[in-house]
């Protein structure tokens, strides 16, 4: 099979975006190489382009059973294998399942990646397992979730808050599932979603490390080359989240809580959706809002009136659908949330006032100089381009992210805090205890 | 099998510097990214708190960036935020640590502010209550969170009396009680050069090095005044221990004794805690519990080695009506491995997975200096990385059985669940 070079090694920047290479097989499998020669390890990832956000009505939880199916074997090798060769050349390995797409990945020396290709290329299409490690392996994800929501209440609370700001669209279902619909998952779920998603034309292949690309790009012929493509990508049903129209307030409380805290959601527009410049101007809101000692609201909730001990923001603007954007905070002992909640109102009625051009630059700054930082790892830099292209980025997106930030202006602030930063976009989270 | 034990697993070169003015480090230079980082860490952490000041340490690590020198905290933290400065600090049981992250354009700045937090942190008042508050409202929240109180009454049981007993987050009274007074000493008394180590990661010349070096440490005190800590072990073993909570799913930890960093059977029981429950998906622990029997999400065990004491402590969550099972199974296979060892094959594959994955340890700057100063502070030595693999490389099943009595003992552990166990 010839391969098809899609796109010219994108060059240097300076002081920017690492050096990378694309390329795409002829059965749809898009690869991207970022080479960093310092130490001999590769990080090799595929990532497929559904998530927990594709499950079907009922059988929420598939994508991420399904991610911990794929460690049980197929028909060339048996359970365990793929794990016991990983470990035995010395590699880690993992896998992910986010809203949009689910990820696996190794680390490894370069000399072995092509052993990781193939096995990787092979539970791309040739999963199979007995029934019999479906029940224990269901087990093990009822016992995670119970560690990270059925014994937490902050856990519940974040759960209740997704699934009232999402009324329509599947962001509002927990991606390792709700209780009731893991406990039923079972082989055939598994496999239906399985034929459904994996396939090369919806995968990319993401290599970092100590690696040239021809030489990423002739293994993969030879390993995902195999792989029979669809003919075309499956399709992600996404219902799209209708106009809000009213503030909402969800609170979890239980007598385990000893420290309340106030979370908030606001409906906003995601990297996908979002017109001109929303998305950038949104990442510099949050920064400048609630990104640490120096930002807004620290100062004026936490420094200036001490109303709050802790409080700050972030956005989720990697998302193909409407998406969050979070303002939290832990009120000092004599404040309940209510009271808290006035006080943020104002600080926020106020904040337009407070995008001097000091604060401004100094967030673009933190933002900007984190896409530096993260050329100083290789798995950084594999996640960062592997979910954009996943969410359906492209490498020119990644690239001149920095620069889309540095030109954000105050006006652009002032518009999506007005727009998106309202009440009717907004539910609020109570985590309060239980005196019952 | 076999493997080369020439593969290059660490950073090239490592280069031991010494400031003119006496300040030692080692370095790694690279250039492939326009940063600095830099570790270091001072001897004396958290077992140094004063009796009933539990939590001091952690306190004095989060005021020495909330204002220093001239500046007040805000304006200290603006001065770290202009120019993307990370700086951070950390207290363990035995070390004040810390870390600096910057693009190497501000590296002046960088240093010039880490100096500044080192030699005169302000301990401002409204600092000392804004953080105050902060660490309370942390243990509140954490008050009830199963993982927490299942580790702090573990280390309870198996420490009693003793600084290494005693939580580093303090309690709502100790951490009440800490006065500014307190930190002002306990800074005097830990924060000097003599114990110091560091290591630096990017680009910078040696020259450079050396005189940041002598500005941000060479003004220090000469020596830290330690509180001798007591040479401890593990107690409680045999005995279990729960603390109710009204959840689901009980958190358990397991421990029993084990091996320091510095001791030379420290290796053999590295490698015997990858087989029964070190971080790999093959560990005889992973594969019993969750693999086989679907018991749990998570479950390990870890080495750990404090300057006094060292222990093995394990870790596993898993519904109440299951917690019976589960210890019998993690019991079974502790009696297993003590009993049998491991087979041949188990062993060379476990050393090949230690040798092969130690260069995934250096894949950052940050992660070379964490690494670098850890290795400084149990003084294994600047060669220590070229020889580790042959260390690993050299264990045979003889210097298993012998780190197994060490460790695993009669296989009595100290249990501490949290939850509501289901057991008789």
């Amino acid at each position: 099979m010839d391969l098809r070079i899609d796109a010219a090694p994108i060059g240097r920047l300076e002081g920017g975006g690492p050096e990378l290479s694309t390329h795409r097989l002829d059965n749809g499998l898009d690869i991207v190489v970022i080479p960093d020669r310092r130490v001999p390890v590769v990080t090799h990832m595929v990532w497929y382009r559904n998530g927990s956000a594709d499950d079907p009505l009922g059988r929420s939880g598939i994508a991420h059973f399904l991610e911990h199916l794929m460690f049980k074997g197929t028909a060339a090798h048996p359970a365990g294998e793929f794990s016991k060769v990983v470990s035995a050349l010395g590699g880690q390995e993992n896998a992910f399942t986010s809203y949009d797409y689910t990820a696996y990945f190794q680390r490894v020396a370069p000399e072995h990646l092509g052993r990781m290709m193939e096995f990787e290329a092979d539970r791309m299409s040739g999963l199979n397992f007995d029934e019999a490690v479906v029940a224990p392996e269901r087990d093990v994800v009822l016992e995670e979730r119970r560690m990270r929501v059925e014994t937490d209440p902050a856990a519940q609370l974040s759960e209740a808050m997704a699934a009232a700001l999402f009324v329509h669209h599947p962001y509002g279902i927990p991606i390792i599932g709700w209780m009731h619909e893991i406990e039923h998952l079972d082989r055939d779920a598994a496999f239906d979603y399985y034929s459904r998603f994996y396939c090369p034309d919806n995968a990319i292949l993401v290599v970092s490390g100590d690696v040239a690309a021809d030489d990423v790009v002739r293994q993969a012929e030879a390993t995902y080359g195999r792989n029979a493509p669809r003919g075309a990508r499956p399709v992600r049903i996404r219902p799209r989240e209708p106009e809000p129209r009213a503030s909402r307030l969800v609170s979890v409380a239980d007598p385990k809580v000893e420290q309340p805290t106030l979370q908030r959601l606001y409906l906003a527009p995601s990297a996908l959706t979002a017109s001109g410049n929303d998305s950038h101007a949104l990442e510099v809101l949050a920064e400048i809002l609630g990104g640490g000692p120096t930002s807004f609201l620290y100062r004026r909730l936490v420094l200036d009136t001490g109303a709050a001990v802790n409080v700050g923001a972030w956005y989720m603007g990697s998302a193909i659908d409407d998406t969050r954007f979070a303002l939290y905070a832990v009120p000092t002992e004599s404040l309940d949330l209510d009271e808290l909640g006035r006080r943020i109102d104002t600080v926020l009625g106020e904040a337009r006032d407070a995008f001097d051009e000091v604060a401004i630059e100094r967030a673009k700054t933190r933002l900007v100089a984190e896409t530096i930082y993260s050329l100083d790892s290789q798995s950084s830099l594999a996640r960062i381009y592997g979910s954009a292209l996943a969410i359906g980025e492209t490498l020119e997106d990644v690239r001149s992210w920095p620069q889309h930030i540095r030109a954000v202006t105050r006006d652009d602030l002032v518009r999506v805090m007005e727009t998106y930063l309202v009440g009717r976009r907004l539910v609020t989270g109570h985590l309060v205890k239980d005196r019952a | 099998m076999s493997q080369s034990v020439q593969t290059k697993s660490g950073p090239a070169e490592i280069i031991p510097v010494v400031s003119p003015g006496g300040v030692e480090a080692w370095q790694v230079r690279s250039s492939f990214v326009p940063l600095v980082a830099v570790g270091f860490a001072f001897e004396g952490g958290a077992a140094q708190d004063p009796p009933g000041r539990e939590g001091a340490m952690q306190m004095l690590s989060r005021l020495l960036d909330e204002g220093a020198g001239p500046y007040g905290s805000d304006a200290f933290q603006e001065r770290l935020a202009e120019h993307a400065i990370e700086l951070t600090f950390t207290s363990s049981p035995d070390a004040l640590g810390g870390s600096l992250k910057t693009l190497v354009a501000h590296a002046d700045d960088a240093f010039d502010l880490l100096r500044l937090a080192l030699a005169e942190p302000r301990f401002d008042q409204d600092a000392v209550e804004r953080v105050r508050a902060q660490m309370l409202a942390g243990l509140r929240y954490q008050a009830n969170d199963p993982g927490t109180v299942a580790s702090r009454r573990f280390i309870a049981e198996g420490f009693p009396g003793h600084p290494y007993g005693h939580p580093s987050s303090g309690t709502q009274e100790s951490v009440a009680a800490i006065t500014r007074d307190d930190l002002v000493a306990l800074h005097r008394r830990i924060v000097a050069r003599s114990h110091l180590k560091i290591a630096a990661v990017g680009d910078l010349s040696e020259a450079a090095l050396a005189r940041h070096l002598d500005a941000t440490f060479g003004a220090l005190p000469a020596k830290p005044v330690l509180e001798a800590v007591a040479p401890t072990r593990l107690v409680g073993r045999g005995t279990r221990h729960v603390v109710d909570l009204d959840v689901p799913q009980s958190v358990i930890r397991f421990g029993f004794e084990g091996v320091s960093w510095r001791d030379p059977d420290f290796i053999p029981a590295y490698v015997l805690n990858h087989i029964l429950g070190g971080g790999a998906f093959t560990s005889r622990l992973f594969q019993e519990v969750r693999e086989r029997r679907g018991l749990a999400y998570s479950v390990g065990t870890s080495l750990v080695s404090y300057r006094r004491t060292a222990m093995t402590w394990g870790y596993t969550a898993t519904k109440n009506e299951r917690v019976g099972e589960c210890l019998e199974v993690i019991g079974s296979e502790i009696a297993k491995l003590r009993e049998d060892g491991p087979t041949d094959d188990e062993l060379e594959k476990a050393k090949a997975y230690l040798t092969g994955s130690y260069a995934l340890g250096f894949d950052t700057s940050t992660k070379i200096a964490h690494q670098l100063v850890q290795i400084a502070f149990e003084d294994l030595g600047i060669d220590y990385i070229r020889r580790r693999n042959d260390l690993v490389a050299a264990v045979g099943q003889h210097d298993i059985r012998r780190a197994a009595e060490r460790v695993l003992g009669d296989g009595a552990m100290l249990i501490v669940m949290a939850g509501r166990p289901d057991i008789a």
